[in-house]
């Protein structure tokens, strides 16, 4: 398991593949790469279909009767809905551009790993099964016959990729491994195999309206303790709104920034930002939910848990939406939601109601990143900084997966992020923007019992900061997504001891000056910031 | 040598013996010749043509580009027009940079760990190669026109003197052939040779590879070898091209093999991995707009959501809420 196994044996990673065809290398299902399977109440509660108790390890998986028509129906009906599926199929030249391009196959040399094999996984079915020369050729037209053994192969690797596209943006065809794993998945569904580190936030989520379950109640309290934090570190009182009727902006955020650390921190620079601005705002215990687990189980799933956000909006009559940092939530916000569930007539087009900004880009859709809000407070001289307080952290950005090849949005989080820190410092320019590396444990796949496979997946994009790390002293990591302030401090405290992961919003949070605050001798953490800290009886001491 | 490299092998040494008996027996040539490629151009056609329609017959769904720059956003912020486009013309222009230059695949990156480092150096090997064997390949097919057309247009003839013009050798060796010979091996070798490359390769790789450096081998045997009577060759394709097919005597069996070949790849295209020439065109992640917050997109196939509401939210949780001092539609 991955915990025994140090970093020095865990970089033992043989990129080169065996001389074999790989339909001959048979597929074990190995702890520490699987996650859990999906708990039957669970499934139902999303009326998903055949829940039941199994396990990845027996030979008896509980698959329906029907399941091989299930699933080449499955598959026929997804390649009639989307022509991306179809084409992908299709038109792969197998030039292995993709190959060394995914952090699984960089992390682990697991050649099935590898984005051309793990989509041909699927498109050997499809040949095997839809075209006449796989029908009759077989093999040698690179087909084969759905058999369990393959079912059981794809489950495997439909969950050990992060849907991050890194793949795609070197295909010559853009084929995008993300959608072959999208309805690959969809069809694993078919049968209640999810995973249940999924499965349970997709259930939760539909009805508490957050992935973690919490109660109404219990998720105002915990956004109040934080305030309850604030006053201590800030001295500042903070009474955020929640469901309040014809407030002007719906906030959203991924639930993990309620509930645990380093997400906590960044939900309070949320909260500080908007007391420092004014801002008419609310926050929604219904719609509690930025991040979207069913967008890993099934588009349809996506849709339904989708839904509530522009409901909520129009319940409460506010104008448009603020959405706050996580990497899937913007991937379904950005390319999904105004489809979905839109276009959302009863709201207005986004104007920043302190600048004037017309937020352009998000005029159909109506919902607008904080980075982006942020970035457009800061040019407009609205916000009071002090940079000096970071002054401590030696800064790197890990551009989280989805709002980088799903979105675009590199420029304006590192404009926030200059602007509240004086130590910024970039990765290796192949590890960046566009080609950033996955932090390994998106897509649903941050549970604890794949550990190893999280590990070796976030190898890539810890290997990058173990270089500024060494060469500036970076010593934190900051990021705009939720799954990243989840995961990264395991990968962190695995593969680069000593570097912290932090949201934008938290360095943002640190930097405001608010309106009577006291001496900040500590920063959102209760950590005393080195300069600024208090000794007894002694002045405070301002570096300068 | 495994099965998935041999058998596409031998298909082509079959194709190639069936030619050179087919060619060489005068009243099987017609049948080698102008039925041939009848038959084959319009299985291309067709086929050509179903599989986009049939591809075309899907929607898209959703508006998904994969972006590659930063997006369209706040005035002061430069967008990439082009990576990331937002506009009919940044995705003309993104589609023209992929589909001329390969811009994706000159993106490509070699990873590999040294000594615990993972080092991501630029390689540009295979887009070398892949521009290099298209557009030779394009520019002898164009090339071809001067057989099947009278009189030759202007610019196969402009197009035949600039690939020609380094007279090396009589017939003057065209630079198109050079490096298409050295494309295709070099793709072959690469298929051979790369451990990651060779794994993941099928028959349907190697097939085309095999057939096509069968095409420019027997070109080239043509043309400085096994020389075959090129007026009697041009009224065999002008005949075909004007539909008034006549198949004059004398023409060496080799060009029945390079024909064969032709023959062979464009009948092949539709059902194989070749589609990608028609699939680029078409995939949503390059030729799409990144205008998805900024302009509805419809999906054809929607359904409304079933979804918890809030009225159901609220009866389920009232207590709690009214405890927790939350504002309630109904007390």
């Amino acid at each position: 398991m991955a915990k025994e196994l140090t970093p020095q044996e865990m970089l033992r990673i043989d990129l080169t593949p065996p001389n074999r065809d790989w339909m001959d290398i048979p597929t074990v299902i190995k702890p520490g790469i699987y996650c859990y399977p999906a708990k039957p109440e669970k499934v139902e509660a999303v009326g998903m279909p055949n829940p039941h108790v199994w396990s990845p390890l027996d030979d008896d998986w509980g698959l329906p009767e029907d399941w091989k028509e299930t699933f080449l129906q499955g598959m026929r009906e997804r390649l009639d809905k989307h022509r991306s599926f179809k084409i992908f199929m299709d038109i792969c030249v197998r030039c292995g551009a993709c190959a060394d391009k995914c952090h699984f196959f960089l992390g682990s040399g697991d050649p099935k790993n590898m984005p051309v094999v793990r989509a041909e996984l699927i498109r050997s079915v499809y040949r095997g099964e839809f075209t006449k020369a796989g029908q009759i050729l077989g093999r040698l037209a690179g087909g084969r016959k759905l058999t369990e053994d393959v079912l059981k192969e794809i489950w495997y690797y439909m969950f050990q990729c992060t849907e991050c596209r890194r793949c795609s943006l070197f295909c010559p065809y853009g084929i995008d491994t993300a959608e072959v794993t999208i309805i690959g998945r969809e069809l694993i569904n078919l049968f209640g195999l999810n995973i249940n580190w999924i499965q349970e936030p997709v259930a939760n989520c539909y009805e508490t309206g957050n992935h973690l379950g919490l109660l109404p109640h219990t998720f105002k309290q915990n956004v109040e303790f934080m305030c309850m934090d604030i006053e201590e570190f800030v001295g500042i009182k903070v009474d955020p709104p929640f469901n309040k009727k014809g407030a002007e902006i719906l906030f959203v955020t991924p639930s993990g920034d309620v509930f645990a650390e380093p997400g906590i921190y960044t939900l309070m620079g949320y909260l500080l930002l908007f007391e420092h601005i004014g801002l008419d705002y609310t926050w929604s215990t219904y719609a509690s939910e930025g991040g979207n687990f069913g967008f890993f189980t099934s588009l349809d799933m996506a849709q339904r848990l989708n839904a509530k956000i522009y409901a909520e909006a129009k319940r409460l009559g506010v104008k448009w939406i603020l959405g706050g940092e996580c990497g899937h939530m913007w991937r379904v916000v950005h390319q999904y939601m105004n489809t979905f569930n839109g276009p959302p007539e009863f709201l207005e087009e986004p104007v920043n109601p302190l600048t004037g900004t017309k937020f352009e880009n998000a005029k159909s859709a109506k919902m607008v990143h904080i980075s982006e809000f942020t970035a457009d407070l800061i040019k407009h001289g609205k916000l009071k900084l002090n940079p000096k307080r970071n002054d401590h952290l030696k800064v790197t950005y890990h551009d989280s997966c989805n709002p980088s090849r799903g979105m675009g949005m590199f420029e304006e989080p590192r404009y926030v992020i200059k602007n509240v820190c004086n130590n910024f410092y970039e990765m290796p320019e192949n590890t960046i923007r566009e080609q950033t590396f996955c932090c390994g444990s998106g897509a649903g796949l941050n549970a604890g019992e794949n550990m190893e496979l999280r590990l070796r997946g976030g190898l890539p994009r810890a290997n990058a900061v173990k270089y500024v790390h060494e060469r500036f002293g970076v010593n934190m990591l900051s990021c705009v997504c939720a799954i990243d302030r989840a995961v990264l401090p395991a990968s962190m405290e695995y593969w680069v001891p000593d570097v912290n992961v932090c949201g934008v919003s938290e360095l943002v949070g640190n930097a405001l000056v608010m309106e009577g605050e006291h001496e900040r001798t500590t920063d959102l953490r209760g950590e005393e910031i080195p300069g600024f800290a208090k000794a007894e009886g002694e002045e405070v001491k301002e570096d300068v | 040598m495994a099965a998935r490299i041999l058998f596409p092998l031998a298909v082509v040494l079959a194709i190639v013996a069936v030619a050179l008996i087919g060619g060489s027996i005068p009243f099987l040539q017609p049948l080698f010749s102008v039925a041939l490629l009848y038959v084959s151009f319009a299985v291309f056609l067709f086929g050509f043509m179903a599989k986009v329609i049939g591809w075309a017959k899907s929607p898209v769904p959703f508006r998904i580009p994969t972006t590659a720059g930063q997006e369209f956003s706040l005035p002061w912020i430069k967008w990439s027009k082009i990576d990331n486009p937002s506009t009919t013309g940044g995705v003309l222009m993104r589609m023209f940079f992929e589909v001329f230059l390969f811009r994706s695949l000159f993106r490509n990156m070699r990873s590999d760990l040294r000594s615990g480092w993972l080092i991501h150096s630029p390689t540009k090997w295979l887009w070398l190669l892949a521009l290099g064997f298209h557009y030779s390949f394009l520019i002898i097919a164009l090339r071809h026109l001067r057989l099947f057309v009278h009189p030759i247009p202007g610019f196969v003839e402009t197009l035949d003197a600039v690939d020609g013009m380094f007279q090396i050798g009589i017939p003057p060796l065209y630079l198109t052939d050079i490096v298409i010979c050295l494309a295709v091996s070099g793709l072959l070798i690469r298929r051979l040779f790369l451990p990651k490359v060779r794994f993941v390769s099928l028959a349907a790789d190697y097939f085309p590879l095999f057939l096509i450096l069968g095409i420019v081998i027997s070109g080239l045997l043509m043309r400085f070898v096994f020389r075959v009577d090129i007026t009697a060759v041009k009224a065999l394709a002008t005949g075909i091209a004007s539909l008034h097919p006549v198949v004059p005597k004398g023409i060496g069996a080799i060009f029945f093999v390079h024909l064969a070949l032709v023959c062979t790849l464009i009948a092949y295209f539709p059902f194989s991995k070749l589609m990608h020439m028609g699939g680029i065109f078409m995939s949503p992640t390059r030729n799409l707009a990144n205008t998805s917050r900024m302009a509805y997109h419809k999906n054809p196939w929607r359904k409304p959501p079933k979804f918890h509401s809030y009225e159901e939210y609220e009866d389920m949780y009232r207590e709690y809420m009214k405890e927790a001092g939350l504002p309630l539609e109904r007390e």
